[in-house]
């Protein structure tokens, strides 16, 4: 950590700086909005990265759960291995097919389908145990730092653009508005809740926040057809080098949020190891009572960190 | 060992009675919405072809904020001489014990829907356009998702600092789609403008998701120590 972290980081700063660069100078200017469109480079890097922490979030929050029993554990697994071969096979399915939006390939449905079944393998065997609730805490902090960004950048582009700050009835908005809500309450159940059953509870509202996010999503699609809502984003394609400055720009916020991630994961993992040896040195005090004293005065707190040395 | 029904209807009966004789939430209920109510009519003072647009939302908050309160109560009972220890050790499945809580607040929530809707038609003059009947699975499913998710959330704060702060911070995010759902129906059933089968549909879709999540995770949470 201590070498690879620096390196890191100036190889992060350099990304983020040219990530910048393209987005300022080399991408072009938007024909029908201006300027005012270039915010979208890091609007949409955040939102997508934003997500991806959430459902990082998410599966850590599942394995957690389902770690607790090996009959779960199994059940849990074989549940995620039938959505992930249902979700790669239903796309190619005549019926289902009709279904997708425009410019929605089956393929890549099916690609997406894998990948997160993928991620929950390998989160599961890289994070054993309680190192899921690390990444699962992590993953929550982070991706509500960028969803805020992505709620503060989305009026401020809005307003010269659609000429309102926030549109109620809007899809992405609201859900991305909801999600937000969700995994700050998240945060505050984190927060009120003592040491050790934190964890547990942490995950089971993880996991109905997940839930949660398809309904918020339904709900908001049907009223928005009833009701429809002025523009979004000006249509569905776009030039291809904003697409690359943009996938640029992702993958810089991508490195920066990794970098992040792990100064927390590592910060969350030694706060722990602290508490953990603070717990066993009361333990091993032969007077119980001692410890307790020892907290409370301060010469006695001389005598029990000497002992604690030696 | 007795089954999950009837040690449901055991607890159920337990704290029905005891809230008959206390009438502690009910009352606080009542008297909660009653001032919502009174305070909404003082800020806005609508006509009645307005009113028909805002009272749906205005209705739902009301009873919102009233469930709070008796959700709140729910678990604190059971804390009082350890009752929910006993419960913890107790071979009784741990739904049962949910089912009964569940099933208690909404007969609860119901009867206060029931008392308080008379009390809107009279202070907001409101007619219903649309077909009146659909406002009773609108009230029943609506009720349901709040107190569903309601009960297992105030399990869940139970273990955490200021527990009756932390209640609405859990259940308010969750609840969003099924307040929407709610507020949407009635609006549509009472200004007539469009048909509210699709809100039902949503606010089933939502009964049916959030009931199975707190049954496959209440022991979960009830265990968590």
């Amino acid at each position: 950590m201590k070498k690879t972290f620096p390196i890191l980081a100036l190889v992060t700063a350099a990304f983020l700086a040219y990530a910048f660069y393209q987005a300022m100078f080399v991408a072009p200017t938007d024909a029908l909005q201006g300027d005012v469109y270039r915010i979208i480079y890091y609007h949409v890097p955040s939102a997508w990265t934003a997500f991806l922490l959430f459902f990082i979030n998410f599966v850590a929050s599942v394995q957690y759960l389902a770690s607790a029993k090996p009959s779960t554990q199994r059940a849990a697994k074989w549940i995620v291995i039938v959505i992930g071969v249902v979700g790669f096979i239903a796309p190619f399915v005549p019926q289902v097919k009709q279904q997708l939006p425009v410019g929605m390939y089956p393929s890549s449905v099916a690609t997406t389908a894998l990948i997160m079944v993928g991620f929950y393998f390998l989160i599961g065997k890289y994070f054993p145990g309680k190192s899921l609730d690390l990444l699962a805490v992590t993953a929550a902090e982070v991706g509500v730092v960028f969803c805020t960004i992505v709620l503060i950048t989305g009026p401020i582009w809005a307003r010269p653009v659609w000429g309102i700050w926030w549109a109620p009835g809007d899809i992405r908005l609201t859900s991305t508005l909801v999600l937000w809500l969700i995994y700050v309450s998240y945060l505050v159940l984190r927060r009120f809740s003592d040491s050790a059953q934190t964890q547990k509870l942490a995950a089971v509202l993880a996991v109905f926040g997940a839930l949660d996010v398809p309904l918020v999503y339904f709900s908001i699609w049907f009223f928005r057809t009833q009701h429809p809502q002025p523009v979004i984003g000006g249509g569905g394609s776009m030039d291809p080098r904003m697409l690359d400055v943009l996938l640029i720009s992702w993958m810089a916020f991508l490195c920066f949020a990794f970098l992040v991630c792990w100064a927390r994961y590592r910060l969350e993992w030694l706060r722990r190891e602290v508490d953990e040896a603070e717990a066993l040195e009361t333990l091993s005090d032969n007077d119980g009572s001692s410890a307790v004293s020892a907290r409370a005065g301060a010469p006695l707190n001389k005598i029990s960190s000497g002992r604690g040395k030696a | 060992m007795k089954s999950v029904w009837s040690i449901t209807l055991a607890t159920l009966t337990k704290d029905i009675r005891l809230e008959w004789r206390s009438k502690d939430a009910l009352n606080a209920m009542l008297f909660f919405s009653l001032l919502v109510v009174v305070i909404f009519v003082f800020s806005f003072d609508p006509l009645a072809e307005e009113s028909r647009h805002i009272v749906g939302g205005l209705v739902w908050v009301a009873f919102l904020f009233a469930a709070v309160v008796a959700l709140n109560q729910t678990w604190a009972r059971e804390l009082r001489n350890q009752v929910l220890d006993a419960y913890r050790v107790s071979p009784a499945p741990a739904n049962s014990l949910f089912m009964a809580k569940v099933l208690g607040n909404f007969i609860l929530v119901t009867l206060l829907e029931a008392l308080m809707a008379p009390l809107f038609v009279v202070f907001y003059n409101l007619r219903v356009l649309g077909p009146a009947w659909q406002l009773i699975p609108v009230a029943l499913l609506g009720t349901w998702a709040l107190v569903v998710n309601g009960t297992f959330f105030a399990a869940m704060s139970l273990r955490t600092r200021s527990r009756e702060l932390m209640l609405p911070l859990l259940l308010f995010p969750i609840s969003i789609p099924a307040v929407l759902g709610m507020v949407a129906a009635t609006t549509a059933i009472l200004t007539g403008d469009n048909p509210a089968h699709f809100y039902i549909v949503l606010l089933l879709t939502y009964d049916v998701v959030f009931t199975t999540a707190c049954i496959a995770l209440f022991e979960t949470v009830l265990q968590a120590e």
